[in-house]
């Protein structure tokens, strides 16, 4: 009988087993409820309607009809000059050709009002990953971030998990719609500094998440002068700068560096990507701008780590090059999501639900504090159970967002049909009918 | 935090911790006394004069400086300035040095320098060790049979352009429905939306399938097992912050890749134990020396979480037999430790030596598996590093768990997992791949080691990879690393030849290049050959 040894277990890193990847969060806890019960149109039609995931699925067919008609996108064909080029290509500096695509299309999103050095743009795969990297170049362990409230959950994730960095929110609520101010600024620097932290950057992302609202001009002034003020960084996601409704409305930070000749500029670094505005996650596309030439360089060597494959460089090369392509995308795309929004915001009114005034992005922000018992997380956790459960959809509660009022829900409707909106609409109007009555 | 280095270093061990405030009253108290212990007396002046030297130069370069921002910087290391090299450990304990160096690199705009990590400003001034000068100059000059004939010729890059045309070829007939349609309707909503960051399942089997194949069937790959990412860097990457803690240490025989550097160390903040392997055992691991090696870690309070082997080996082309592969899973097992084996060459074996996978080694033991990870990749084998494909392979649940959720940071692009589903889905193109492959990897090999035999430079026999691991000391100045590198240097810029210097390696015998060969077609060969016979001046 073979006698039972009990073997040390070989352990694992502190960074393995840490839960810092929140993935026990609500936020995250829906998505599952979803994918063990997805709601199909004709398969499932009582599953669970996803609308915590700012996926955009408005315009495939503008992408679809690109990719039939231009087929040198995504193939080399005999004799082609790219290929071998291509498949070898790992060279950490990208596509030359897909970083002016990239450059141009970021210039052509802000209405020509700001200038991209290709040179300037450093690919990463996706935006998580170029999140992550710029705070392990601007930040050691330790040190924190200051990031205003309510945020993109996967922000605790992507700028804390590896770089052991920490965020210190910067709060705002629904007195002022949200915006940033430099009270709240400052009150959150001098919590960190009361914590023993050293702030290395501001982190803003413009326009918001989840609020689906920009920031103003005059609040972007302020913030780039807190930075200034304190010497730190400032990076400015504008992941959703392409899901603006109104190309006017949008401001990036590019625009205020301009007009301040530059100066100041290198202590800014946007963040961009392909997979809100032109609904390709899957690619794994994202940007690094900056206007530090040592953070280019480090950024660029980081990269290494997050690559884009060639293959994917060179079909969105094509397509972005592409004039015709991109302006009629983008103007269109931008239709398509202000329609949306408006049927959205037009039958959560129907149901008596207000959300705040927004412009940008793949979701409304949801006001449903009145529905709570009382003003606390606990009761708003317990109304996100309720709709998951009963309503059957999956919204993301304000706390997994770190609002700092209980009560707000960001509510995505950009990945579906708009079959599936109506009937989550109609869904939520009966929810509403039944709370009044009760 | 380990700070990141490109320029080299020799050490076999890693840089001991210094904390930067002690080494600064060191170096106070070390040069005035230095009249005192040599016996020459001069007490107080012997103090007097270097203390007001260096505080005349502290105090000179503090005028230079912004104070709010320094400030920041000494008190963002916080941690100890670990592992720098010898030649920059005087940096640290001259903080006003250290700044003033640092400001001149930022960008010229001069106003207010806002400072970057500590973690990472140390690289900035780096990037001239000869492994990434030499891929630079081939970059800014690369040979061209035609257009550019007096070009570097590349001998520094492990790429396989050998066999290019077959998946060139086959991409020319099948790229578009691959990418698109896998047979299906044109449709980009298969593939662009949000997929699971460790790879599409199919991918998956077919990648897994592909692994099989390479390693001749004898062992099969479960993909629930695999985690995909985007290139063997991030796999390495990875599997660093899954196994060991910030400030712990893997054994690394040496010589090895130079990226490994890069890869396990830099953001993870873990170390690196050289073990050395000597021409006597023709850099073959020796279990002993791992041993050794360990045995030291622990007395110096490193803790080892884990040993890296590539098998195939880079530079040196070992495979590792079975019996040293069994040796080395006791070892790890003895010792409690992991077991991380890059098998990205797998598939380019040399000669007729067998292949044997860490993985087939586990296969009936499953108390050990959960010890064994092993890196993958279509980098090497099929040629197209481009694509970003590579493999964590384990058998250990949680960090199969972990590196499933860190993958985001790397992900393999949809689009090209498409592509490849169907190349790899197509078995009659891959057996002919990968028997052609390894015929014309031959082929080159032998012309490479002949030629470079004619000049009286032997080398190690290579049993995999694109390297030829070739015995250069008789040809270098003096036996040493300097000696090495100015060999090399001359290569690079007399012979337009970019070659690996082996102190790139960490290769403990001063002398030893790697050529790469399978970047290079026949005609080459001979070129290369006339150019480092114009550059050789025999020592002896």
């Amino acid at each position: 009988m073979a006698i039972e040894i009990e073997q040390p277990r070989v352990g694992l890193s502190k960074v393995a087993v840490s839960k810092t990847h929140g993935e026990d969060s609500p936020y995250f806890a829906g998505w599952k409820a979803y994918d063990e019960n997805p709601y199909h149109e004709t398969s499932n039609q009582s599953g669970v309607i996803q609308m915590g995931l700012a996926e955009n699925q408005v315009s495939f067919d503008l992408l679809e009809k690109y990719l039939e008609e231009h087929s040198e996108a995504s193939s080399w064909g005999k004799g082609a000059p790219g290929f071998r080029e291509n498949a070898l290509f790992q060279d950490y500096h990208g596509l030359k050709s897909f970083r002016q695509a990239m450059a141009s299309f970021m210039e052509q999103i802000r209405g020509g009002r700001a200038k991209f050095d290709p040179d300037r743009i450093v690919l990463t795969a996706g935006a998580t990953a170029a999140n992550e990297l710029l705070t392990f170049i601007l930040a050691d362990p330790g040190d924190a971030l200051l990031i205003p409230t309510p945020y993109y959950p996967g922000f605790d994730r992507d700028l804390r998990w590896r770089t052991g960095v920490n965020i210190v929110p910067i709060h705002c609520d629904s007195s002022n719609n949200f915006q940033i101010t430099p009270e709240a600024m400052e009150a959150a620097y001098q919590s960190a500094e009361s914590m023993n932290l050293k702030v290395r950057g501001i982190l803003i992302t413009n326009p918001s998440n989840p609020l689906g609202a920009t920031i103003q001009r005059s609040a972007l002034e302020q913030i780039l002068d807190f930075a200034v003020n304190k010497n730190i960084h400032l990076v400015s996601d504008e992941i959703y700068s392409g899901s603006t409704f109104s190309s006017s409305e949008f401001i990036s930070i590019a625009e205020i560096l301009e007009t301040r000749g530059y100066k100041d500029a290198e202590r800014v670094h946007i963040v961009y990507s392909l997979s809100k505005d032109l609904g390709l996650p899957g690619f794994r596309v994202g940007t690094i701008y900056s206007y530090n030439d040592q953070v280019v360089t480090t950024a660029r060597r980081m990269s290494s780590f997050t690559l884009i494959s060639s293959q994917t460089q060179h079909l969105l090369a094509c397509m972005l090059s592409n004039k015709e392509f991109s302006e009629n995308y983008i103007k269109t795309n931008r239709e398509r999501l202000s329609k949306r929004y408006d049927m959205i915001i037009k039958g959560l009114k129907k149901a008596g639900i207000e959300c705040l005034k927004g412009n940008a992005g793949l979701f409304c922000w949801m006001n449903l504090s009145p529905l709570l018992e009382k003003p606390t997380r606990e009761s708003e956790l317990a109304l996100w159970k309720v709709i998951l459960n009963e309503v059957k959809l999956n919204i993301s509660p304000g706390s997994s967002c770190h609002c700092s009022e209980p009560g707000w829900f960001r509510v995505c409707f950009a990945n579906m049909s708009e079959q599936t909106l109506e009937i989550a609409l109609e869904r939520i109007r009966k929810f509403m009918e039944q709370r009044k009555r009760n | 935090m380990t700070q990141t280095r490109y320029y080299r270093t020799r050490s076999p061990e890693p840089e001991k911790e210094k904390t930067g405030g002690g080494g600064g009253t060191a170096m106070r108290v070390i040069v005035p006394l230095q009249g005192v212990v040599q016996g020459r007396g001069g007490l107080v002046l012997g103090s007097i004069i270097p203390c007001a030297l260096f505080y005349f130069l502290q105090f000179y370069l503090k005028r230079n400086r912004d104070d709010p921002d320094d400030k920041n910087e000494s008190n963002s290391t916080g941690q100890n300035p670990t592992t720098r090299s010898p030649s920059s450990e005087h940096l640290t304990e001259l903080p006003g040095l250290t700044r003033s160096l640092s400001r001149a690199l930022l960008s010229p705009r001069n106003s207010g320098p806002v400072s970057i990590s500590a973690r990472v400003s140390g690289i900035v001034k780096g990037g001239d060790s000869p492994y990434y000068m030499g891929l630079k100059r081939v970059k800014e000059d690369p040979y061209d049979e035609l257009d550019n004939p007096n070009g570097v010729i590349q001998l520094g890059l492990a790429e396989n352009k050998l066999s290019l045309d077959l998946v060139k070829d086959w991409l020319a007939e099948n790229a578009r429905e691959a990418i698109l349609g896998n047979g299906k309707e044109l449709s980009i909503s298969g593939i662009a939306p949000y997929q699971p960051f460790d790879g599409l399942m199919e991918f998956k089997v077919a990648v897994a399938g592909f692994m099989s194949q390479v390693m001749e069937n004898a062992v099969s790959f479960n993909p629930s097992q695999i985690v995909l990412t985007a290139g063997a860097t991030p796999a390495i990457e990875i599997l660093s912050f899954c196994l060991a803690d910030t400030g712990n240490a893997f054994l690394v025989p040496t010589p090895y890749y130079p990226g490994f550097d890069r890869d396990v160390k830099w953001r993870t903040g873990v170390e690196i134990i050289h073990v050395p392997c000597r021409s006597a055992d023709n850099f073959h691991l020796s279990i002993a020396a791992l041993d050794r090696s360990f045995n030291q870690a622990k007395k110096r309070g490193l803790k080892v979480r884990g040993v890296i082997i590539s098998n195939p080996s880079n530079p040196a082309g070992n495979l590792l037999n079975r019996e040293t592969l069994y040796s080395l899973l006791d070892f790890a097992r003895e010792k409690n430790i992991h077991i991380i084996s890059n098998e990205i060459l797998a598939g380019s074996t040399l000669g007729n030596e067998e292949f044997v996978s860490m993985a087939e080694i586990v296969d009936q033991e499953d108390t050990d598996r959960k010890r064994v990870h092993i890196v993958y990749g279509l980098s090497k084998d099929l040629s197209l590093p481009g694509f970003r494909v590579g493999v964590i392979y384990t058998f250990n649940e949680d960090v199969l768990a972990a590196a499933r959720k860190l993958s985001r940071f790397s992900a393999t692009s949809a689009p090209t997992q498409c592509l490849l589903i169907s190349m790899l889905s197509d078995t009659k193109f891959v057996r002919t791949f990968i028997t052609t492959n390894w015929e014309r990897l031959q082929r080159m090999y032998v012309q490479l080691v002949a030629g470079l035999e004619k000049m009286g430079i032997k080398s190690i026999k290579s049993s995999g990879g694109f390297y030829c691991w070739a015995d250069m000391s008789g040809f270098i100045s003096s036996y040493s690393e300097k000696g090495e590198v100015e060999l090399w240097d001359k290569l690079l810029n007399i012979g337009k030849v970019n070659v690996t210097p082996g102190s790139c390696c960490h290769c403990i015998e001063p002398g030893w290049f790697r050529f790469c060969f399978a970047t290079l077609t026949e005609k080459d060969i001979p070129i290369v050959m006339e150019r480092i016979q114009k550059v050789l001046k025999p020592v002896n």
